[in-house]
């Protein structure tokens, strides 16, 4: 187990949607060789993944810093997408405004903001239309 | 059931980690959406999908899924192979389309798990 603070940022590239899941890979494999139990690490990995995915599809892209201290993980999902107009009709399970290319790709199901939510202790979303959407998600350890 | 029961009973063809054939499936998922997998916590899963795309690996990666069941014959490209080969992710193709699969698969004893 780690006693102090680690850092790790990723810059999510937008449209690639080959390489979505990279990072949230890579965190998942960290945060599994520091002894993290599975069940806090799957939970880490999922909210990550769906924040990934959905900077990919809507927002071209951002970065995300990943903090994790011995008592927790921080996620900060930074993009300068469209924003979020209505966040809690986004946050609603089955409503989405993904475009149809990206139903037939597996997701656009309208269950990632509402997934993030339920793996995560904490979610915090700061948006504003034109500007960005900023994303911050704590996971306990 | 074991991977490789899954294996006969599909009439499938294991693609890659035949190594791990003796694991065991604990509860079984059938999707094409992505966010319905990942919306499911379960553990030592397989997944039957008609999606064939690289998500596929990374998702069931994400929830620890033991092996992938592509349905209808498809068949994971080169990436995708190597992708479930790195992360020890058993991978097959089954002819079954995806209602007959699940149900073979229900019919000898194998579950959903339980519900959210």
């Amino acid at each position: 187990m780690l006693n102090d603070e680690l850092h790790l940022s990723y810059q999510i590239l937008g449209d690639d949607f080959t390489r979505a899941g990279e990072a949230s890979s890579d965190v998942k494999h960290k945060l599994k060789m520091m002894g993290i139990s599975p069940e806090t690490v799957r939970r880490v990995a999922i909210a990550m993944y769906e924040g990934e995915i959905n900077m990919v599809i809507h927002a071209d892209g951002g970065t995300i810093d990943v903090i994790i201290s011995p008592s927790e993980v921080k996620l900060i999902l930074k993009d300068k997408g469209p924003g979020i107009a209505d966040i809690e009709l986004a946050m609603q399970e089955g409503y989405s405004t993904a475009p149809d290319n990206i139903r037939s790709l597996g997701f656009g199901a309208g269950m990632g903001l509402s997934n993030m939510k339920k793996y995560t202790d904490e979610m915090d979303i700061e948006t504003e239309l034109g500007v960005g959407t900023t994303v911050t998600m704590t996971i306990k350890i | 059931m074991t991977v490789n029961e899954i294996k006969e009973i599909l009439d499938a063809e294991i693609i890659c980690g035949k190594d791990c054939a003796d694991k065991e499936v604990h509860t079984a998922c059938g999707a094409d959406m992505m966010s319905d997998v990942l919306a499911f916590v379960k553990n030592q899963s397989v997944l039957l999908t008609g999606l064939c795309n690289p998500q596929v690996i990374r998702t069931s990666e994400m929830m620890d899924i033991i092996c992938i069941v592509f349905v209808r014959g498809k068949k994971p490209d080169q990436g995708m192979i190597a992708l479930a080969e790195e992360r020890g992710i058993v991978l097959m193709t089954t002819s079954h389309r995806m209602f007959s699969a699940c149900g073979m698969l229900y019919e000898n004893g194998l579950r959903g798990g339980t519900k959210c």
